[in-house]
């Protein structure tokens, strides 16, 4: 009973004049800002990172964190409607929702892609409210194994329940993997894979460069080539009516996607240094599984959007939990905030709910706030994002083309980046022809940095024995799973070839 | 299609030979309290690479792939002429940047997407070829405060003038 009063204490100070100006402000730019290809949570929080000192403590942060939920909102917009994902949370919403988009139904998918992140926002709220202190111990006990299992498991979704040639994926997931090791070995410091002796190669090769490589040029030189520039996206459904009709459809047909996202989200946002990403892609990779139906994921199913954003966004909320309660930032962006709250003077970690409670307590009040807010303020502008693909594709294709290359540039910062985006983007165009995934490679390019340094440290933990991914009580059966998704595509081959010899 | 395959398979092959290469630079093996060395990680993924090209082929040996059963061209005429005018233009595009700036090479781009591939008007071709550099300009420099490339000297007296206009 004391959480809830301490909550209400918190909605009431989020409600205040000055800090619900800022909320409403905060998830509007983020919105637009998510929206933005080679754009995300990261660059809105340390962007307007000064403009906080104007105001409290307790206010700036909620604008940041109003800023990080409208952004988490936005960039499913861009996954959906010009099949780019803004951030690579939304990798996993381009699966179904381009296709939706490209089916008539971008409206739905924009609907479904926003109640999911709704209720995936709520339902991680109400766990924050009522476990965190619990769940950041549950948090501390992944250590190296448990994160890299987590890894593998991610992949592992991949072969196991890709419905792809397995070879090229597992291809494109290597790929990825050796791509993100380019630049520096971060265990000794040494120049590592710096390709053709070229010196950009330093800085490594970043996401966002083969995300708008793959996504920005690549798919659209390929739509471009297979619809003969004859393209249809457009959905005519832009009325109140048709808004509420696409709402009724969402919940309808994303129910179990949602459900799923928003607990799986939550969980895998809470530990330390997993995030968002695995967590939308795992929760993806888990509704198919457990749909009746799984070859229909991949072709438009509101299921297919609505399970990556619900955990988008409750991983989101759930990585502000080991931030606030361990002083351990989960992402970029938390690091950013963690930052912030250093400067004003706040210590995060064990002592803060006790020392700063009505700062603690106004923060999670106006993640109640920001999500409702965040919900309306998307769900209005859905018909200026439809809209926009009512244009033409001779008008369109460009400003892809356009807000791809200065996405990549504003991301970057670099020329090298921006021609290795095109190399990318025609590269993919090719690979695409001939039936390589190219998802894979993008969400390895993510987890690669993660997945190296988890598994080294793990394997120097042991003194090179590699069953410590067995062993353990959480990183055991992980890895388990996750060999047994791998073989499943083989068990399935051993089984058909077993119902044929009988036959 | 067909020959396509297994070339880009053999392509992709050399690539993954290369890759492992580069890794040896660094130590691949376990090293006693230091735990693997840098090059142990790329080094045995690229190892996976080459092995998945190596499946790939062998599958189109079986004929197992679509491509692999496929006859056709990669592309007809249409789809290459596609390739070459659009990825071409992305390609100048770029290699513009550092000439007249990231703005006017997003001016150039429209213009010659808009009015030679996409055969529009002149008043839509020109209106979004101007304005949406200008807004571009205004997010970017303005609201973000990220600058972007200003190309050689000449286009100087443009950004005094719109910097006079935003500060």
């Amino acid at each position: 009973m004391e959480v809830l009063s301490f909550l209400a204490d918190g909605l009431l100070l989020s409600l205040q004049p000055l800090n619900l100006m800022l909320i409403l402000a905060g998830v509007t730019v983020g919105l637009f800002i998510g929206a933005m290809p080679g754009l995300g949570s990261v660059n809105g929080v340390a962007i307007l990172l000064p403009i906080t000192f104007l105001v409290p403590p307790g206010s700036a942060i909620i604008f940041l964190a109003a800023i990080y939920y409208g952004a988490m909102y936005g960039g499913a917009i861009s996954s959906v409607t010009l099949g780019i994902p803004g951030a690579s949370t939304a990798v996993a919403t381009t699966f179904d929702g381009r296709p939706m988009a490209l089916n008539g139904k971008a409206s739905l998918a924009l609907v479904t892609a926003a109640l999911a992140s709704f209720v995936g926002g709520t339902v991680a709220n109400v766990l924050f409210t009522l476990f965190a202190p619990l769940l950041a111990s549950v948090a501390l006990s992944f250590g190296p194994p448990e994160i890299f299992a987590l890894m593998l498991l991610a992949f592992a979704t991949f072969v196991g329940l890709g419905g792809d040639d397995i070879p090229k994926t597992i291809f494109s997931i290597c790929f990825g993997l050796v791509l993100a090791a380019v630049g520096f070995d971060t265990i000794s410091g040494e120049p590592r894979l710096v390709l053709f002796e070229i010196s950009g190669f330093l800085r490594g090769i970043g996401f966002i460069v083969l995300a708008i490589g793959v996504y920005g040029i690549g798919e659209m030189l390929w739509t471009l080539e297979q619809t003969r520039g004859e393209v249809t996206t457009t959905n005519p459904k832009m009325t109140i009516k048709g808004l509420v009709s696409d709402t009724k459809e969402a919940a309808r047909k994303g129910w179990r996607g949602t459900m799923i996202g928003s607990f799986l989200g939550f969980f895998v946002g809470v530990l330390p240094a997993a995030g968002a990403t695995p967590g939308s892609l795992m929760s993806y990779g888990v509704a198919k599984m457990l749909s009746k139906n799984p070859k229909a994921y991949g072709t438009g199913i509101p299921d297919g959007v609505a399970a990556p954003e619900a955990a988008n966004n409750s991983a989101s909320t759930g990585a502000m939990l080991p931030m606030l309660t361990l002083g351990i930032p989960g992402s970029p962006t938390t690091a950013i905030l963690l930052g912030g709250m250093v400067i004003w003077g706040l210590t995060p970690g064990p002592r803060l709910f006790a020392n700063e409670s009505e700062f603690v307590w106004g923060l999670i009040g106006s993640f109640y706030v920001s999500n409702v807010a965040a919900l309306f303020i998307n769900l209005a502008f859905i018909p200026l994002f439809v809209w926009m693909l009512r244009m033409p594709f001779t008008i369109l294709a460009p400003l892809i083309f356009v807000l791809s290359i200065i996405g990549g540039f504003a991301a970057a910062r670099s020329m090298h980046d921006l021609w290795m985006i095109v190399i990318f983007g025609i590269g993919a165009f090719f690979l695409r022809k001939f039936d390589y995934p190219l998802a894979p490679a993008v969400l390895a390019i993510v987890l690669g940095p993660i997945a190296e340094s988890t598994m080294r440290q793990s394997l120097l933990l042991s003194s090179g024995d590699p069953m410590i991914f067995l062993n353990r009580p959480i990183a055991g059966p992980i890895t388990v799973i996750a060999i047994i998704l791998i073989l499943l595509p083989a068990l399935k081959l051993l089984r058909r070839k077993k119902a044929v010899a009988t036959a | 299609m067909r020959q396509g395959e297994i070339s880009l398979a053999g392509l992709l092959a050399l690539f993954s030979l290369y890759l492992m290469w580069k890794s040896m630079e660094l130590p691949i093996g376990y090293i006693r309290g230091q735990g693997p060395g840098g090059g142990f990680w790329p080094f045995w993924l690229s190892l996976g690479m080459l092995l998945s090209c190596i499946a790939i082929a062998y599958n189109w040996w079986r004929g197992k792939s679509p491509a692999a059963r496929s006859d056709d061209p990669i592309m007809d005429e249409f789809g290459w002429r596609t390739v070459i005018l659009v990825g071409g233009g992305v390609v100048g595009f770029v290699a513009l940047i550092s000439i007249v700036s990231m703005y006017g090479a997003i001016a150039l781009f429209l213009f010659y997407y808009l009015r030679f591939l996409g055969r529009h008007s002149w008043v839509l071709t020109l209106g979004l070829s101007i304005v949406l550099p200008v807004l571009l300009f205004l997010f970017f420099e303005g609201a973000m405060m990220i600058s972007m490339p200003q190309g050689m000297a000449f286009t100087q007296p443009f950004f005094d003038l719109m910097y006079d206009f935003i500060y």
